[in-house]
C-alpha cells in the first residue's frame, strides 16, 4: 500500500505544455506513472508525446478518468488553475509551482477546504509526491528511491526530501509513500494529515520526517506524533546554525524571537519520543535503526 | 520586503487610511523647507528598517524652523543599530489622546487571517501579549469571507477602545484589512493608532511588509525594492536574483533548494568549519544561475573554499555541470571548489566535471565528505 497515490492512479497535468511540465510530464509517464493528459484551453485537440491535450480539467477527467491533478502553470495562474481542479472534482491537486503570493495560498486553501472538501491540496511549492514503484507525480528523481516500504517520508524541504530518499535507497531501506508538502505559509497538506495517513496505512512501519525552522508545523506534528501515532518517528530540523531573523530562501525558513528554532522544533520531536538527527545522514542513520529494530 | 515608515503611510494612504500629512526628505535644506510648507509643529522622524529609532534620538518634535534645522541635522546621518538615517520624514504633529494598536498577519496555523487590536498601543506589542494577554482582542478571518463591517464592529467593542474611537476604528480597520489583502501584504501594522482630542481615528505609525511574491501584479514595488537594506554581496546575489544571506565565516556555500542550503550550513559548522554564507540556486536553475552564483561568491575575499551542494530536481546536474565550467571559463575562481551532485542527470553532470577536474575542482560522493573537504581546504 501507499498513501494518496498508487500504481492505479491517473495524472493529468495542468501546464503540460510548458517546457518544465513537459520536462517532468514525460519523466514521470516513463517512471510509469499514468500520465493521461495534459490541459491547456489553447492547445486542445493536440499531444505532448502522445498525451492528449484538453482544453479543461473537465473535460480531461471526463475524457480519461483522472482522479489527480499536477500542476506547473506559472505563479499568476496558480490561483485559477487549483480551483479549476477541485471544481472539476480532482481528488488530489499537486502544486509544484513556486513564488505562489500567499494570499492567494490562503483564500484557495480555505476555498477549497469549505466547498470541495473531496479534494486535497498539496504544495505550492513542493516537489510533489512519489510511492516508489508505482507513481511519481512531481519532481522527484524517481531512481533515487527504493520502492516497497517500510518507510513513509513526509517532508517541508524539496531537495532534503531527495537527500532523505537516496540515504534510505543507500541502506537498502524502501519507501511506501514520500511526500513534499513544500516550505510555503499555507501548505494544503500538513505534517499532520500525511503522519495520520501513514499511521493508517499497514505497509508503512516507521514514518521520516524532515522539517525546517520557522513556524509552529513541527511542534503541531510532535503533538500529534505524542498522542496518536504508535509507529516510530525518525526526524531532521534543517537550520540549526541558522541566525535570527534571517530570511533562508523559503517564506517558511525565517526565526524570529527565539519562536520555531531548530532547537526548540527538535526538543519538541524528542519530547514525543522521536529519534533526532543532526543532519541528514544522521536521521537516515537512526531510520536504519528502527528498521532493523524492528526486525525488518 | 519591510517598507520604510512614509513608505507604509503612502501606501496606506492608497487605501484611504488617514494619515499625517508630510514629506520624505534626504537634505537639511529639504528638511526645513518641508517643515516650513507643512506649518509647526512638526515630528522629525529618522527612517529605518529597525525598530527602536525613538529611544536612539531618532524621532524629535520641532515647533520652529530653527528646531527644524537642528533636528534635521542631528538626525540625518545617526546611525540607529548600525542602520545609517539617510532619509527623514517631517509630518504635522499631532494631538494625541488616547494609543491603540492594530495590525493583520497570516495565522499560518490557523491558516486563516488574523487581526490584533489592543487598547494598549504605542509600546512593543510582544511586550503586551507577554504581560497581560487579553488586552489583546484577536479576530480570525477566513479569506473567502473577507472582514465584514458587523465582525469588525464586534472585534471593535471586545477591544474596548474608549467609545468615540469605536467609529473611526472600525473604518480604518476595513481598510487596513483591504491594504493587508489586496495590497499582498505580510504584515499591516498600526502602532499607535491614536484617538485625538477632536475625536478623529489615525494612523500616527506605519509598518509593512509586503509579499515580494506578488510583485508581478503591482506596479511601482521597484521603488520599494531600491530602499531594502543589502550589505555588499547581499545586494550583489539580489541583483542577480539568487538568494543569499551573508555569514561570517570562510566555506562558501551553494545549494539548490532552502532545505538543502541550509542543511549545508548546518553540515559546515558540525565538522568544525564556518560558513561564509548561504546561497540557495533555487530550482529551474542554469548554467547562467550557477555562474552567477559562482562570481558572487567569488567576490567575498573572506571565502576560502566553495562548497557547491546538488541533488536533482528542477535543477538538472548536467545543467549544474555546465553552469560550473561556464563560470570558471568567465572568472577566476580563487578558492578551491568541492562539489557533490545527486539526483537527476547526476551521471551526466559528474562525467563533464571530471573532464575537468584539477586541484582547484573536486567532486566527493556524499555530504558529508564534501563539507570536510571543502572545510579543511579553508584551513
Amino acid at each position: 500500500m501507499a498513501i494518496f497515490v498508487n500504481e492505479n492512479t491517473k495524472v493529468l497535468y495542468q501546464g503540460l505544455t510548458g517546457s518544465q511540465g513537459k520536462f517532468y510530464g514525460l519523466r514521470n509517464r516513463d517512471y510509469g506513472t499514468q500520465v493521461v493528459a495534459g490541459v491547456n484551453p489553447k492547445k486542445a485537440g493536440t499531444d505532448v508525446d502522445g498525451i492528449p491535450v484538453y482544453a479543461s480539467v473537465a473535460e480531461a477527467k471526463e475524457a480519461t478518468g483522472a482522479t489527480v491533478s499536477c500542476v506547473f502553470i506559472p505563479a499568476p495562474g496558480v490561483q485559477s488553475a487549483v480551483l479549476e481542479a477541485a471544481e472539476a472534482g480532482m481528488e488530489l491537486v499537486v502544486v509544484i509551482t513556486e513564488g505562489v503570493p500567499a494570499q492567494d495560498e490562503a483564500y484557495f486553501f480555505n476555498k477549497v477546504r469549505r466547498d470541495f472538501p473531496g479534494t486535497r491540496i498539496l504544495g505550492p511549492n513542493c516537489p510533489g509526491i512519489i510511492s516508489p514503484g508505482k507513481a511519481n507525480i512531481g519532481i522527484t528523481a524517481g531512481e533515487i528511491a527504493k520502492p516497497g516500504g517500510p518507510v513513509g517520508i513526509v517532508s517541508r524541504s524539496g531537495t532534503l526530501t531527495y537527500q532523505a530518499l537516496y540515504e534510505l535507497k543507500l541502506q537498502d531501506i524502501g519507501v511506501t509513500t514520500c511526500v513534499g508538502i513544500g516550505g510555503d505559509p499555507v501548505p494544503g497538506t500538513s505534517f499532520i494529515d500525511c503522519l495520520d495517513a501513514f499511521e493508517a496505512d499497514p505497509e508503512t512501519k516507521a514514518v521520516m520526517l524532515i522539517g525546517e525552522i520557522g513556524g509552529s508545523a513541527e511542534e503541531e506534528a510532535a503533538a500529534f506524533i505524542k498522542e496518536k501515532m504508535t509507529k516510530p518517528v525518525s526526524a531532521y530540523i534543517a537550520g540549526v546554525t541558522a541566525p535570527p531573523g534571517k530570511k533562508m530562501g523559503h517564506a517558511g525558513a525565517i526565526v524570529s524571537g527565539g519562536k520555531g528554532t531548530a532547537a526548540a522544533k527538535m526538543e519538541a520531536l524528542r519530547d514525543a519520543g522521536v529519534k533526532v538527527g543532526n543532519n541528514p545522514t544522521e536521521a537516515g542513520e537512526l531510520m536504519v535503526e528502527i528498521v532493523r529494530g524492528l526486525g525488518l | 520586503m519591510d517598507l520604510l515608515e512614509y513608505q507604509g503611510k503612502q501606501f496606506f494612504a492608497q487605501y484611504g487610511i488617514p494619515v499625517s500629512q508630510g514629506e520624505a526628505v534626504t537634505t537639511v535644506d529639504d528638511a526645513v523647507a518641508a517643515a516650513d510648507r507643512i506649518g509647526y509643529p512638526v515630528v522629525v522622524k529618522a527612517q529605518v528598517h529597525v525598530g527602536g529609532r525613538g529611544k536612539a534620538g531618532g524621532v524629535k518634535l520641532a515647533s520652529n524652523t530653527e528646531e527644524a534645522r537642528e533636528h534635521a541635522s542631528n538626525i540625518l546621518g545617526l546611525d540607529i543599530k548600525g542602520h545609517v538615517v539617510k532619509t527623514i520624514w517631517i509630518e504635522a504633529a499631532s494631538d494625541i489622546a488616547e494609543e491603540y494598536y492594530a495590525s493583520f498577519t497570516l495565522d499560518r496555523a490557523a491558516k486563516k487571517h488574523l487581526g490584533m487590536l489592543s487598547a494598549e498601543g504605542g509600546v512593543e506589542i510582544e511586550a503586551v501579549a507577554e504581560s497581560n494577554p487579553d488586552a489583546i482582542a484577536k479576530i480570525w478571518i477566513d479569506p473567502v469571507d473577507g472582514l465584514t463591517e458587523e465582525a469588525a464592529r464586534a472585534w471593535v467593542a471586545e477591544a474596548k477602545l474608549n467609545p468615540a474611537a469605536n467609529d473611526g476604528a472600525v473604518d480604518i480597520l476595513l481598510k487596513l484589512y483591504r491594504a493587508y489583502t489586496e495590497g499582498d501584504a505580510d504584515l499591516c501594522e498600526i502602532n499607535p493608532l491614536i484617538l485625538k482630542p477632536t475625536g478623529e481615528v489615525h494612523a500616527l505609525d506605519a509598518k509593512v511588509t509586503l509579499d515580494g511574491n506578488a510583485q508581478f501584479r503591482h506596479e511601482g514595488w521597484d521603488v520599494y525594492d531600491a530602499t531594502q537594506i543589502r550589505d555588499e554581496r547581499e545586494q550583489a546575489a539580489h541583483d542577480k536574483g539568487l538568494q543569499y544571506v551573508g555569514l561570517d565565516g570562510s566555506v562558501g556555500v551553494i545549494a539548490n533548494g532552502a532545505g538543502l542550503a541550509m542543511s549545508t550550513v548546518d553540515i559546515v559548522n558540525q565538522v568544525g568549519g564556518s560558513p561564509a554564507n548561504f546561497l540557495d540556486i533555487g530550482g529551474g536553475a542554469n548554467a547562467e544561475v550557477m555562474a552567477g552564483a559562482l562570481e558572487v561568491i567569488n567576490n567575498d575575499p573572506n571565502v576560502k573554499s566553495i562548497f557547491i551542494n546538488i541533488f536533482g530536481g528542477i535543477t538538472k546536474g548536467d545543467e549544474v555541470a555546465n553552469g560550473i565550467v561556464t563560470a570558471l571559463g568567465r572568472v577566476t575562481i580563487d578558492a578551491p571548489i568541492v562539489i557533490r551532485i545527486d539526483g537527476t542527470n547526476a551521471e551526466q553532470g559528474r562525467a563533464i566535471l571530471a573532464e575537468h577536474a584539477s586541484d582547484k575542482l573536486q567532486s566527493k560522493p556524499t555530504m558529508i565528505e564534501a563539507a570536510k573537504t571543502a572545510v579543511e581546504l579553508a584551513k
